[in-house]
């Protein structure tokens, strides 16, 4: 409790300072927050949102608040962490953009606080709409330290032909907190392939808490993709809200590999019929490694279908916990939903839990959702290596396919060959 | 109305209210009230302690809320603990039932004279808080089988329900189950001795009629090494405008090689059209799979009840143990359900099949929830469930909320999930074949079910049959 003190506590000492230049809107949405995260204090294992994910580690340590750095990388730090180094990309230090690493497009795509101070429409009328704060008590407090995100928005029936890179580093040298906010706005018909990163220069434990909202237009698509590589000693709660117009089309990707506990709840919105929704997920962990992902997939608009893939590969101590709910609202007739998560043991100490959900209140529905939890085949092995594979290697070779089935999803080549390495060398650690 | 609602919304056929003379102690729950049940049951001290231990719990704990269900509060103030048709204590022979009892039993189509017997079936007849006859106990005594009243085991057979009651479902196990430990009155007991196949199917019959009561039944079956038994429950109650309370406990214990098929027909009274009336299910059944090559059988079909809260379970201890749940539930009207199971795998090679078949017509609201277990030591252990839902009309809804937690990396646990509508063109295909909406809805039904159904007792699966058809009626339009 005396840490949710200390969080307010910075709260008010940055809102009487460094944030005190911000519009009044924005001042009322951050007050909301921090009103909201301190009625809800840290979650507890008794709530059923939490019930296999301790945030003690977080709550009972001691983070303060992110200082811009006083030091700028250089092109070659970050070069580990590019796709390309074309096309357009924001960078972010500490939750502070870099702009000398960066290459934005006038307000369109460019850091939240630029936008806030120079273009302020679209952003007060889409910030906060999407993501709950209710019952969400990191969401909430992301909401009070509402500063700094990137801003993405692409116009009516514009399209964006190279992905838009989105990448926030850590430096990883002190105890520190920061809360990116991003917002993304698809207008009607518009394309766009957006890859947003997390990751660390540094060794470090560290604290991020981000909160990415998605708006997609009527007719409209966009392939996202989330790769959660943070340190292994950082600690990593996101969310990600979308929410589709008619006829829309998300493909939401995400990869967790890193961190020490690491929380993504990820909401999808389907408000008008005719959407499609891919999510896409893999974790692969080990060591003492914690991941726990909880989607909604809340069809609140007839004819969309989602089809949902969580595979988590699970070695040594780790614990992969997945829930994944669908929704069907009165109404939402016609509803195609299909939602899996597979999950493998690699080792007798790892552990999975896996609550697939489905909350139907329409009739005229398919929805349907599978879950597996076990080890690699022993025919399958057994095949290999009656053709000559070493039992090692073999086994590299399974555990390979099952992540490889997900990231085959993933349109763009650059990105998939790189999650592909990240993979191989996992596996042959 | 179409004619498929019409076909749905059937009456209750077992509403009727037997007009009998009965006891009922004043509504409230206390210490005394507590005293009062175990004197008139003639227990033993250590059962009335066990009472009031779970009684003075029962105080601390408080109503759970987590389940999918909505209904206002009950106030167990205002409910008697103990209602019982007024008539001599002991029975020696049928003669000596009130022949209204043996009516009203007729009625349901559970005949307890004997000469009328449903063939190879022993029944258990419960009334209110006591049973009034228990049929076959000489012939089973034969071979060692004990299948009384549990308050009559209470007394003839301390040693047995000493040693195991409260060992499966613990008298602070959760806040009916604490209810249900202070204020039970009766249900069955059953003891298979070792080695010994029961040669007939037990059954009971739970019949509410007194108004303001509700039932408080505890049921102990322990099947002995090597042994097997196959054990059946009915139940119903009358229309009533309020809402009774039905918190039952059931508890199974299974020793080496021993095997319990346990099967359920609830049929308790599901209110009416707008949800007024009807029993609260609130139920907590668990089977210990305590010995090697053990295995425990659910099979429930569940019709009635304005409110179901009930997930039978299996804990599976002994290395090589079986545990299995097959389950219809039907909502249709107001009703509310929140059913599934819970499969603890603790030994070697330990098996769970799950079989889960919902299904949801008029304004129901059916919940499928389960928890799969399997824990570090479960070594080779395996699940496979399967839940499918079905929906009939667009006010009703199905939700299904599995739980799964594996420690084990050489476990195998599979879980899937279906909703969907009841098929047009299945109904389209029959109805051009000749059948009517009903019979061609009756048929997919009983067809989905059909995997259920092949698990119960001959004589109950045509049982379940006909009451899946009454239930459903009128719901397809």
């Amino acid at each position: 409790m005396a840490h949710v003190e200390q969080l307010v506590g910075s709260y008010r000492a940055w809102a009487a300072n460094g944030a005190s230049g911000a519009p009044s809107w924005l001042k009322d949405l951050r007050e909301g927050g921090i009103a909201r995260f301190h009625d809800l204090g840290f979650p507890n294992m008794k709530q059923e949102a939490w019930r296999f994910t301790s945030v003690a580690p977080i709550a009972e340590g001691s983070f303060e608040l992110a200082q811009p750095p006083a030091r700028t990388p250089k092109l070659d730090d970050i070069r580990p962490f590019l796709l390309f180094e074309t096309g357009y990309r924001l960078v972010f230090l500490d939750g502070f953009f870099q702009p000398s690493l960066s290459t934005p497009f006038f307000d369109d795509i460019q850091s939240l606080a630029h936008v806030v101070a120079h273009r302020q429409d679209l952003v007060r009328q889409h910030l906060g709409t999407y993501a709950a704060t209710q019952d969400r008590p990191f969401s909430a407090l992301n909401t009070a330290f509402v500063h700094e995100g990137a801003f993405v928005h692409v116009p009516a029936k514009a399209t964006i032909a190279e992905p838009i890179q989105l990448l926030f580093l850590a430096s990883g040298a002190k105890q520190v907190v920061s809360h990116p906010r991003n917002l993304v706005v698809i207008e009607r018909e518009a394309r766009a392939s957006i890859v947003e990163t997390y990751a660390s220069l540094g060794q470090g434990p560290y604290w991020t808490n981000s909160v990415t909202e998605v708006v997609v237009g009527e007719g409209a698509r966009v392939d996202y993709h989330r790769v959660q590589r943070e340190s292994e000693r950082a600690y990593h709660v996101a969310t990600t809200q979308t929410h589709q117009g008619r006829d829309s089309t998300v493909h939401l990707h995400t990869v967790a590999f890193g961190a020490a506990l690491a929380r993504h709840d990820i909401g999808a919105v389907m408000a008008g019929p005719g959407g499609t929704l891919i999510l896409n997920g893999l974790y692969l962990l080990a060591g003492q490694q914690h991941a726990d992902h909880h989607t909604t997939i809340d069809h609140a608009a007839d004819h969309c279908e989602s089809h949902e893939y969580f595979n988590g590969v699970l070695d040594e101590k780790s614990r992969g916990v997945f829930t994944g709910r669908i929704i069907v609202r009165p109404g939402a007739q016609k509803t195609d939903s299909k939602q899996t998560n597979n999950n493998l043991l690699l080792s007798t100490d790892a552990h999975a839990d896996s609550q697939p959900q489905l909350e139907i209140y329409a009739d005229d529905v398919k929805c349907t959702h599978g879950s597996t939890v076990g080890p690699l085949d022993p025919r399958a092995l057994f095949y290999l290596r009656s053709r000559g594979v070493g039992e090692a290697e073999a086994r590299r070779l399974m555990t390979y396919g099952f992540a490889a089935e997900i990231l085959g999803r993933m349109d763009v080549a650059a990105l998939r060959a790189e999650l592909d390495r990240i993979v191989r060398d996992r596996l042959a650690a | 109305m179409t004619s498929i609602e019409a076909h749905v919304q059937q009456p209750y056929k077992y509403g009727f209210v037997t007009d009998i003379e009965s006891e009922v102690v004043p509504a409230g729950l206390n210490e005394d009230v507590i005293r009062l049940i175990s004197a008139k049951k003639g227990e033993p001290e250590w059962m009335l302690a066990w009472r009031l231990k779970a009684y003075r719990n029962w105080l601390k704990m408080s109503e759970p809320h987590w389940p999918n269900v909505k209904y206002g509060p009950i106030d167990y103030q205002a409910i008697s603990y103990y209602a019982a048709p007024k008539q001599k204590p002991k029975l020696d022979s049928l003669d000596q039932v009130d022949p209204k009892l043996v009516q009203t039993f007729e009625k349901l189509g559970i005949p307890i004279e004997e000469q009328k017997r449903l063939t190879g079936v022993a029944v258990d007849a419960v009334f209110d808080s006591v049973s009034v006859a228990t049929t076959f106990q000489a012939e089973l005594a034969k071979y060692g089988v004990i299948f009384m009243p549990i308050s009559q085991a209470i007394r003839e057979h301390a040693d047995l329900v000493q040693q195991y009651v409260g060992t499966v479902v613990p008298y602070n196990d959760n806040f009916f189950a604490a209810l249900n430990s202070a204020v039970f009155t009766d249900g069955s007991f059953v003891y298979v001795p070792k080695g010994v196949r029961c040669p007939l199917e037990l059954s009971t019959y739970f019949r509410i009629n007194a108004s303001s009561t509700g039932q408080f039944e505890r049921t102990l079956i322990i099947a002995d090494e090597g042994s097997y038994v196959s054990y059946l429950e009915g139940c119903s109650a009358p229309m009533r405008d309020e809402n009774q309370l039905h918190a039952a406990v059931v508890e199974l214990v299974a020793l080496d090689r021993a095997t319990i098929k346990y099967s359920t027909i609830q049929n308790w009274y599901p209110g009416d059209e707008e949800g007024k009336g009807g029993i609260y299910n609130f139920v907590t059944k668990r089977g210990k799979c305590a010995g090697v090559n053990s295995k425990i059988s659910w099979t429930q079909v569940e019709t009635g009840s304005a409110i179901t809260w009930k997930y039978p379970g299996c804990i599976l201890q002994g290395d090589n143990s079986i545990g299995e749940f097959y389950s219809v539930a039907v909502t249709s009207r107001k009703q509310q359900a929140d059913t599934g199971t819970k499969m603890i795998h603790l030994g070697k090679n330990t098996r769970s099949t799950i079989v889960s078949k919902g299904i949801s017509a008029g304004r129901g609201q059916n919940t499928y929830r389960g928890l799969v277990k399997i824990m570090k030591g479960a070594e080779g252990a395996r699940n496979y469930s399967q839940c499918d839902s079905m929906l009939i009309g667009d006010k009703c809804g199905a939700h299904t909320f599995p739980y799964i937690d594996v420690r084990n990396s050489t476990a195998i646990m599979e879980h899937e999930a279906s909703t969907s509508k009841i098929g047009e063109d299945q109904i389209f295909y029959l109805r051009q074949r000749g059948l009517s909406a009903e019979d061609a809805v009756s048929m997919i039904v009983n067809g989905f079910c059909k995997e259920v159904f092949k698990e119960l007792p001959m004589e109950f699966a045509v049982e379940a049959t006909r009451l899946l058809g009454i239930s459903l009626e009128g719901s397809v339009g």
